[in-house]
């Protein structure tokens, strides 16, 4: 075994690249479950995303352009999903799995005549002064523009819930609907607008994968990183700082375990593997013993439908 | 799409319960099992085209079917069961975790052949098993990385530890060491069969550390397409399909695939299925590599120097024709004892149960 081999500003380096689509999918989760909605089909949305943004970087060879249309998708068919569960009152749990199996059947038939195809990747930005520095230029500001988006995403996020007057409606809403319903919020159109901000960060995550992090369309190809970042948001008990944490947590420890292997280490690696699941059901387990943090638990509303006339 | 085809062939069944049940004997249904989906662009792919190839050899007297993602497990036994009920013939299962599947429902369906691709477990007199010797191609791309390495570091991106897989790390050392004395192997883990962005990572892992040929024994093309951002300073394999997609980088130089394993299915498919319709068939463990055409090294690109593609060309020619064993003594194992003598070659035995490291790899086999 030869740790000096891992350098650690490339691990820092490709943590950030190998946390970023489920740092994006996990931050839109959250905004949805703030308001009160559990939206299971975040697979479903991160993998339709993957395939329009490649289907029109390639066409149209703009990258950028990809990400733009892949949120818009992701956002189009978050839209079902809030349609049929907001408006027709559909289970949740339900729904959000169908979603899921809508985006991975939609995303084959779609990817089909794509396979193996090449598209342009996002270029690594060049900042200037910043870049340049030792050690943390190469770290931190070596990525491309996506990476710096899903930071100021978290930020945006945080400040929304936090300072905003939106922001406090939102949470009002995922707390106790009928509450905010009484004080005449528009319950179900906040839930509708969270909802595709979702499934617009899904989409964006997911065109991440299949355009920058593995610049390739294939079949299945988030092979479960939606469910994962339904793991961070509780994880991270719905803060926004703690999904950054959390995400860069699980993305760091597999980076990690593949350096370690790659190192020679062999013996514990499946278990730094499988630590990011037990410390997620050890959190669970610690905010649903302690009910004085009950500020960590999850909205009171979470999945629960709402009707005006209840 | 399974349910459908499960009604239909129930209808069928009726029909020709009543009708004439001459007809039956006419068309032969032969199923398949596949672990990832069709366009993995690797393993399921190379499965699937055998499968096509089995429908165009035979026309109307073959029907296929086939179930992409079928998961490991639980699952698998579902969906074998689904199959044996919709009137399949012969099913094939593609993927070493449907071995105990496998094996369960064709103790309750002695009527329908069942044939397991690379497991060892035949409980039933209806089961066959078959598999393909990979590590003769893993020989050759070994040579061929032994020769190509800067570094002298070159890597291999593992699934599970199974002896398939070790065979593989084997023989791709033990002959990049043949050629290079200097060269070191890393291996990565990645502890499932397809999952891109996590082949590319392990792949990222190793080129960090200045890993600068490395092959992949999981089933996308993700481990190229990290290697490609390396822009033609690192170089990989095509591993069960040929990937010739990433034959050129994109600036028109060659990589950064230089060559690839291509698993070629169709001869066995056509030779089981066909021996199936005229009678003959028979339980079999097959396992045929080079010589049956069944292990095929893809073209090897212009990144690779001449001499070391004449060189390529010859072991390719020895082992077709049965004159190189590419586990030929001396060898001895991790641990300095003593395996194989001069000239001795490894028994299929000891290569199917294969749980050791040859001398030079460092690091443990996980358990």
């Amino acid at each position: 075994m030869d740790l000096g081999n891992i350098n650690p500003v490339l691990l820092v380096a490709s943590l950030m690249i190998s946390a970023t689509p489920i740092l994006l999918a996990a931050i839109g989760e959250m905004v949805v479950e703030k308001s009160g909605v559990l939206n299971l089909g975040v697979e479903g949305m991160m993998i339709t995303g993957a395939v329009i943004g490649f289907i029109v970087a390639i066409n149209t060879g703009s990258p950028l352009l990809g990400f733009v249309i892949a949120a818009v998708a992701g956002a189009a068919l978050s839209l079902s999903f809030g349609v049929l569960t907001q408006i027709f009152l559909s289970n949740q749990v339900a729904t959000g799995l169908g979603l899921t199996l809508v985006g991975l059947g939609l995303s084959s038939l779609l990817g089909k005549p794509y396979e193996g195809q090449k598209t342009a990747t996002l270029p690594k930005l060049d900042i200037p002064i910043l870049g340049d520095l030792p050690v943390v230029g190469r770290m931190l500001f070596s990525h491309d523009i996506m990476v710096y988006v899903s930071l100021c995403l978290i930020l945006a996020v945080w400040a929304f819930l936090k300072f905003t007057r939106a922001g406090l409606i939102l949470r009002a809403v995922g707390e106790s609907h009928d509450s905010a319903h009484a004080l005449g919020y528009k319950v179900v159109r906040v839930r509708l607008l969270a909802i595709m901000f979702g499934g617009a960060c899904a989409g964006l995550g997911g065109a991440y994968l299949s355009l920058v992090r593995v610049p390739q369309w294939t079949e299945g190809m988030t092979a479960g990183a939606g469910w994962i970042a339904l793991a961070i948001v509780v994880f991270a008990s719905w803060r926004a700082g703690r999904v950054l944490i959390g995400a860069y947590l699980f993305g760091g420890i597999s980076v990690l375990q593949l350096n370690l292997q790659a190192a020679g280490m062999t013996w514990g690696v499946q278990y730094l593997s499988m630590s990011p699941y037990l410390i997620t059901i050890l959190v669970l387990v610690f905010i649903s013993s302690n009910r004085s943090r009950s500020s960590h638990d999850a909205p009171a509303n979470l999945g629960q439908t709402f009707h005006a006339t209840r | 799409m399974i349910r459908r085809t499960l009604l239909a062939t129930a209808a069928a069944g009726l029909t020709l319960a009543f009708g004439a049940p001459a007809i039956a004997q006419d068309t032969t249904k032969a199923c398949f099992v596949y672990v990832g989906p069709i366009g993995d662009g690797g393993w399921t792919y190379q499965h699937h085209q055998g499968a096509l190839a089995l429908k165009e050899e035979y026309g109307d007297k073959v029907e296929i079917a086939y179930q992409e993602s079928v998961p490991e497990g639980a699952d698998a036994e579902r969906v074998i069961t689904q199959m044996a009920l919709s009137g399949c013939n012969i099913i094939f299962t593609t993927s070493f975790g449907y071995m105990d599947p496998t094996n369960n429902v064709a103790a309750k369906f002695p009527d329908v052949k069942f044939e397991h691709a690379t497991g060892y477990k035949r409980e039933h007199p209806n089961v066959s098993t078959y598999n393909a010797r990979f590590y003769e191609g893993r020989a050759v791309v070994g040579h061929i990385a032994g020769k190509m390495t800067q570094t002298n570091k070159i890597g291999y991106i593992g699934s599970f530890p199974i002896p398939e897989v070790i065979m593989g790390i084997n023989s791709y050392y033990h002959h990049a060491k043949l050629a290079n004395p200097e060269v070191e192997l890393v291996v990565t883990w990645a502890y499932t069969w397809f999952d891109p962005a996590k082949e590319a990572d392990a792949a990222r892992a190793m080129l960090d550390q200045g890993v600068d040929v490395i092959t992949a024994h999981t089933d996308s093309t993700a481990p190229l397409a990290e290697i490609a951002k390396e822009g033609g300073s690192a170089w990989g394999f095509g591993q069960a399909s040929d990937m010739a997609a990433f034959t050129t980088n994109d600036d028109g130089t060659p990589g950064p695939r230089i060559a690839s394993i291509i698993d070629e299915w169709s001869p066995y498919y056509i030779k089981r299925v066909g021996a199936l319709m005229d009678g003959t068939y028979e339980q079999i463990d097959s396992w045929a590599g080079m010589p049956e055409g069944e292990v095929v090294i893809g073209t090897m690109n212009d990144a690779i120097p001449d001499d070391v593609k004449a060189e390529a060309q010859a072991m390719i020619d020895a082992i077709t024709a049965g004159e190189y064993h590419p586990f030929t003594g001396p060898m001895n194992k991790q641990d300095g004892s003593a395996w194989l003598a001069e000239g001795e070659t490894a028994d299929d035995g000891t290569l199917l149960g294969m749980d050791f490291y040859v001398e030079g790899i460092t690091g443990d086999i996980p358990n």
